[in-house]
């Protein structure tokens, strides 16, 4: 989506507070997981301002920080930025060492990536059917990178890389997780934002 | 993996390519990359870029994948070599004109053309102009499709001074006056 070196973005837009505050529910819905952390990610007096994009995209910053963007006001997908500074916040899965260069230059995110010796896809800890308990968040990553809830088509995905501490994109899945394992084939993620990508390049001053 | 607390982490990145230093191998300025880390984050420096890590890195690797990826690398340098070099072409023969319109007997606007192919943002240099010299100026489109910043009144030698003193990056010898005279009226 922005495999462009430069993208051209239209002047910073403060917002409404009332649509701050439906962001950040739907922020919150999404990434459950970011709870904790949402004072420091949007802090209340701060404004937001919003950044359009080409293809329908929305990018949102705040104090010269890129927070997340989204696409036809869709599901809200955080800049690697956020990423980085909040790894823990955001379900992740894992390519191997292979993969991470053609990711980097933007390719469709495969499944063989994931499914080899070096890639992590979730491995549910809550088998289904039992009761989970509810609004607690028992999502997490274990100590070798497997996430512990499969994930649906559809959701934002962050993307890391064997041997690396760093996140090297973010995604919507084309497929779930579960999908991916049985199939072992296929798109994975399209469309990804990744690093040096026209988004990460982006002067949001 | 940082702790659960309510603080964000703060990651260093690369100055050259902007990438996460651990990444740098990826973004096909390498060299460029190893000596900026080397001399700012020498700690880091030395978990990437030493001969033990390297070894672990490559080591999961198969011989012909590891061959594939020194192709891959040298391609992507060489490019980005070629791109830099074509940058420093086109900034060495990139010429700013600053240009004396005259407006009406005895006044005059001062345009300035070609700023952009310096990096610079034309919104934010035509702003300085107006708080250092007092006057208007704005950025206006240019009947060829191209912007040029006007500035009121007669200040050409002074951008010249003010954009070699600001913007190191603009060399003396690529600053052009030139003089226009309305075309009507007496022939100069």
């Amino acid at each position: 989506m922005f495999k462009k070196d430069s993208i051209t973005a239209s002047p910073k837009q403060k917002l409404k507070s009332s649509i701050q505050r439906s962001l950040r529910t739907s922020l919150l819905t999404t990434f459950p997981l970011l709870t904790p952390y949402i004072d420091e990610v949007l802090p209340k007096k701060s404004s937001l301002e919003q950044m359009k994009l080409p293809d329908r995209v929305s990018l949102y910053v705040i104090e010269g920080q890129p927070i997340f963007y989204n696409q036809d006001n869709g599901v809200p997908v955080p800049h690697l930025k956020l990423v980085h500074r909040f790894p823990q916040a955001f379900p992740t899965i894992r390519i191997d060492r292979g993969a991470i260069r053609f990711v980097l230059s933007g390719a469709t995110l495969m499944a063989p990536g994931l499914t080899s010796a070096g890639g992590r896809l979730p491995i549910p800890t809550v088998r289904e059917g039992e009761p989970v308990a509810e609004g607690v968040a028992n999502e997490g990553v274990d100590a070798e990178g497997h996430w512990s809830r499969e994930l649906e088509k559809g959701e934002p995905v962050v993307v890391m890389a064997e041997g690396k501490e760093e996140a090297c994109a973010v995604g919507l899945l084309v497929a779930g997780t579960k999908e991916v394992k049985e199939k072992g084939k296929g798109p994975v993620i399209e469309e990804a934002h990744f690093l040096g990508d026209g988004l990460w390049r982006l002067n949001v001053d | 993996m940082a702790e659960p607390v309510h603080v964000g982490r703060h990651v260093i990145y690369c100055g050259v390519c902007t990438l996460p230093p651990e990444y740098c191998e990826y973004g096909g300025t390498v060299n460029k990359c190893q000596q900026w880390l080397e001399k700012n984050h020498p700690d880091l420096y030395q978990r990437i870029w030493s001969p033990e890590a390297l070894e672990a890195a490559t080591a999961s690797l198969s011989l012909e994948a590891k061959e594939r990826a020194a192709k891959d690398a040298k391609k992507k340098a060489a490019k980005a070599e070629a791109a830099e070099q074509k940058n420093a072409d086109r900034l060495a023969n990139s010429v700013v004109t600053i240009k004396r319109i005259e407006r009406n007997k005895r006044k005059y606007v001062t345009s300035v053309l070609g700023l952009e192919a310096f990096g610079l943002e034309l919104k934010k240099v035509a702003k300085d102009f107006g708080k250092k010299f007092a006057t208007g100026s704005s950025v206006t489109k240019t009947p060829s499709g191209g912007e040029e910043i006007v500035v009121q009144g007669d200040v050409s030698d002074e951008i010249e001074e003010f954009l070699l003193e600001k913007y190191k990056e603009i060399p003396e010898d690529n600053i052009e006056l030139v003089e226009d005279k309305k075309k009507k009226g007496n022939a100069a």
